[in-house]
């Protein structure tokens, strides 16, 4: 490996791979994982997808398989709702808290954050190194929660109480709220580190108004984590204690589940855990968005060769919109006995938090203005996320006003708009991300040709799969009904979409499959003659031009840079070059 | 536009309050449209326009107007207009503006359960029967009516099935015997959660006879999927004429069973 050279003493694999402090490791590690996992949650949901389309039909190929996995679940290959739920709320858990999450702050964060700044670590390395273990402890409590009797979690990812409570026969719900209580200390582990680092570690002449957008991207989210995390841990152990030890924090007096008088003690409420949950899970919303935005601003700015228009403003969009994403939540919430003061003050929030998120696209569109546009891969991911990112947002619009929240709420409309913003938006913006820094990491680029054959198709298939729900939930289809609407006897066509939805999902897997091909084959082969530049993109930013592709171990940096401009630079009038690197002092 | 979710699906309006919900979504989406195929357009030609082919060398100014504030600006105001005007006005008359001095509206209440929705009708009294938990029969007695303990409850109705009269205000009291559902009548735009431990109440009046269906839209178990009951809005006379019936039956029932304990 290249780090041996500057590095003199030995360390033994399991130091330097496994239990390393490492802040690149660390990402790689974290980038492996979530790539596990997004692949995971993804198989799930092509289950669900299919048996939404042939409810109460044997699974093809591999229904003796889950048969064998989950038995009486799965009997005779069948998908039964008691698999589709467990199935359903997972497949969220996953995406979010061991997919997008740990790939777009743990992975990306991790690696590029200190690159960038000029730091020659994290904070607290230790720290770093705590957090992905708990990450991948509470990994393996959610995995293992598929092998447990009674199936994993079923109350969607969600878990409202009493339904998540009140599920006595699986120890599936309590798996996932231990699995919760590691995810949300992972996460407060690093967003600690984060803050710290931003903070405390730039390199000489780095000013916030310098940082690249990435890394102010990185600290909102972190401010985010940092702040939100702790009300759901708190209500994470509440309702653990309301089923492990008879409490009643989320349960009502006098409830009569299936015929029989419910023991609990009552008095709880229902409404405290949904609040508990959305404190969080809004601003989660940003936590997936912000790093996302962050990555195509590099991206943008790197292959129009021309700097991000209105770098100021967006800066200030970012700050206000993680403000403001603390005080939205309750529009997830319209349905549960508003009034009209507090139904006014959140749409009223939700309203102005689109204004700065239409600041941050309009700038990106505009900085394209005037450019010399390369459309490489990571430019195409990049590029693809600005129209789907504008979809998933103006979707929210109808669902963010509770007059036109009352028929879309709860109905595929939602699921389309979030997916929307998640899928083909910030998991675009990821892919985008592991192109453009696949060879700082690696010190080879992928194939473009195989890169675009990836492309292509999945923005074809992503729209194949999410388009349809918004027609779904103009029809008033309900989401997480396991028969697809069958039951329901919506009409043929928009039964029949189910079909398109499922078969686009397969074409979006086989879409993968140049992915994982590249992904595999740049790691392995050997480095092309004329490749291994530091630099292989023209870009300004100190991680290009300070540090070796891959960077050298412990460190980062041979000289620690010293910052002489700002993050975008790129054909500044009179340079011989179209990129001037921040870290060029000024010739005059 | 509303030609356009009609052909999608979207279940016809039989409610009086409907159109406005209708309206705001018919606006937002115009807007929507507007906004994306504008961004598209611009987005469109700036990435033919200035490719590297095209144009070798980049402008590192680039755009120097401020155009762009307008839109945000315009985007900002078409927000509050939908807000103040039109969204804000639906959820006043739908949480505030109970038919309360209505002495004809119809009263009933609705009690959700894993995976069953029970319709409790006052009966020819006009009073609602006293209800507890202990008395709950599956099958037999689902909401836990106190037919022995309470006159009212003698002639009330417990149905599975929601029978409306047309043109009558209609307020439903929505509680929960064990999990949170949602009581979503598309045909009448009504949504709302049903969550144990509170009584919520919704009003609506159908203007249109029609068959519809009362479906719950929050996941609430493994029968989730097919907790939906039959909707049906007929007219006045023929509302009446079952209710009379229906009532009677019921007390004819409670009489002959409090005949046979005393026996």
């Amino acid at each position: 490996m290249a780090d041996d050279a500057h590095h003199g003493h030995d360390e033994s694999f399991l130091r330097k791979y496994i239990f390393s402090t490492d802040h690149k490791v660390i990402g790689i590690q974290y980038a492996l994982g979530a790539l596990v996992f997004l692949l995971f949650g993804f198989t799930l949901v092509m289950l669900m997808r299919w048996s939404m389309a042939n409810p109460n039909q044997a699974v093809p190929f591999i229904g003796g398989f889950l048969e064998t996995l989950f038995g009486e679940d799965a009997q005779g290959g069948v998908i039964t709702p008691q698999l589709y739920n467990s199935f359903g709320a997972m497949h969220g858990t996953i995406m979010v808290f061991l997919g997008i999450v740990p790939l777009a702050v743990g992975a990306f964060g991790n690696y590029v954050v200190p690159l960038q700044i000029g730091a020659v670590d994290m904070a607290f390395p230790k720290l770093n190194m705590a957090s992905v273990w708990v990450y991948f402890v509470g990994g393996v409590v959610m995995f293992s929660s598929f092998f447990i009797p009674g199936g994993p979690a079923k109350s969607g990812w969600t878990s409202y109480a009493p339904l998540a409570v009140i599920d006595a026969a699986s120890a599936g719900q309590t798996f996932w709220l231990v699995g919760m209580i590691f995810l949300i200390t992972s996460s407060l582990l690093g967003a600690v580190n984060f803050l710290v680092t931003i903070i405390q570690l730039r390199a000489p002449g780095m000013t916030w108004m310098r940082l690249p957008f990435f890394v102010w991207a990185q600290f909102i989210s972190s401010f985010l984590l940092l702040l939100a995390f702790p009300p759901l841990e708190a209500a994470g152990v509440m309702q653990l204690m309301d089923r492990v030890a008879g409490t009643s924090f989320f349960m009502p007096t006098g409830l009569v589940v299936s015929g029989e008088a419910y023991s609990a003690v009552g008095g709880g409420s229902p409404i405290l855990w949904q609040h508990l949950f959305w404190f969080l899970a809004h601003p989660e919303v940003y936590v997936l968005i912000l790093p996302a935005l962050g990555i195509v601003a590099e991206i943008i700015a790197n292959n129009s060769r021309k700097p991000l228009w209105g770098y100021r403003s967006m800066v200030y969009s970012v700050i206000f919109l993680g403000f403001m994403s603390f005080i939205v939540w309750a529009h997830h919430m319209f349905l549960t006995d508003m009034g009209v003061i507090i139904s006014a003050f959140f749409q009223t929030t939700t309203m102005i938090i689109s204004i700065p998120s239409v600041i941050i696209i309009t700038a990106l569109i505009i900085s394209l203005w005037g450019g010399s546009i390369r459309f490489n891969t990571p430019m195409l991911f990049a590029l693809a996320f600005l129209p789907m990112f504008g979809i998933g947002g103006l979707t929210g619009l109808p669902l963010g006003l509770s007059g036109s929240d009352i028929p879309l709420h709860d109905t595929y409309y939602v699921i389309g708009h979030f997916h929307y913003v998640v899928a083909p938006g910030t998991i675009f913006a990821m892919f985008a991300g592991i192109y453009f820094w696949f060879p700082k990491i690696t010190g080879r680029k992928m194939n473009e040709f195989l890169g675009k054959l990836h492309f292509y198709p999945s923005f074809i298939f992503m729209n194949g799969i999410f388009f349809p729900m918004l027609i779904q939930g103009i029809a008033g289809v309900s989401r997480r009904l396991y028969d697809g609407g069958e039951y329901y006897e919506f009409s043929e066509s928009i039964l029949q979409l189910n079909t398109v939805m499922t078969h686009s999902a397969f074409g979006l897997l086989l879409a993968q499959i140049p992915f994982i091909i590249n992904f595999v084959w740049t790691i392995f082969r050997k480095t092309r003659e004329g490749e291994g530049t530091r630099n292989p993109w023209d870009a300004t930013t100190i991680e290009w031009t300070d540090a070796d592709s891959p960077p050298m171990g412990h460190g980062n940096f041979a000289v620690v840079p010293q910052v002489y401009r700002a993050a975008y630079e790129y054909s500044v009038p009179g340079s011989d070059k179209d990129f001037t690197p921040q870290s060029e002092p000024d010739s005059k | 536009m509303l030609e356009l979710f009609h052909s999608w699906g979207l279940p016809i309006d039989a409610s009086e309050h409907g159109h406005a919900i209708d309206g705001l979504l018919v606006w937002i989406h115009w807007i929507m449209l507007v906004l994306f195929v504008g961004w598209g357009l611009v987005f469109t030609y700036i990435l033919i326009r200035f490719r590297q082919k095209k144009n070798p060398t980049a402008d590192y100014t680039g755009v120097k107007s401020h155009a762009s504030s307008y839109l945000e600006v315009s985007v900002a105001v078409l927000e509050i207009l939908l807000l103040v005007f039109i969204s804000l006005p639906i959820w006043a008359t739908r949480v505030q503006g109970f038919p309360e001095d209505d002495a004809s509206a119809l009263q009933i209440r609705v009690v959700a359960e894993q995976f069953a929705w029970n319709f409790h009708y006052s009966g020819s009294d006009g009073i609602l029967g006293a209800t507890r938990p202990g008395l709950i029969v599956a099958g037999e007695n689902p909401v836990g009516l106190d037919i022995k303990g309470d006159p009212h409850a003698a002639d009330d109705i417990v149905r599975s099935k929601l029978l409306l009269p047309v043109d009558r205000n209609v307020i439903v009291r929505l509680v929960s015997k064990d999990v949170i559902h949602c009581f979503s009548v598309p045909t009448l735009r009504v949504k709302q959660d049903v969550i144990p431990g509170s009584v919520i109440p919704q009003w609506f009046r159908a203007v249109k006879v029609h068959d519809g269906f009362v479906g719950c839209a929050q996941l609430c178990g493994l029968g989730h999927y097919k907790m939906k009951s039959d909707l049906s809005v007929v007219s006045p006379e023929e509302f009446d004429a079952w209710y009379e019936t229906t009532s009677a039956q019921a007390a004819a029932v409670a009489a002959s069973a409090e005949d046979e304990d005393e026996w």
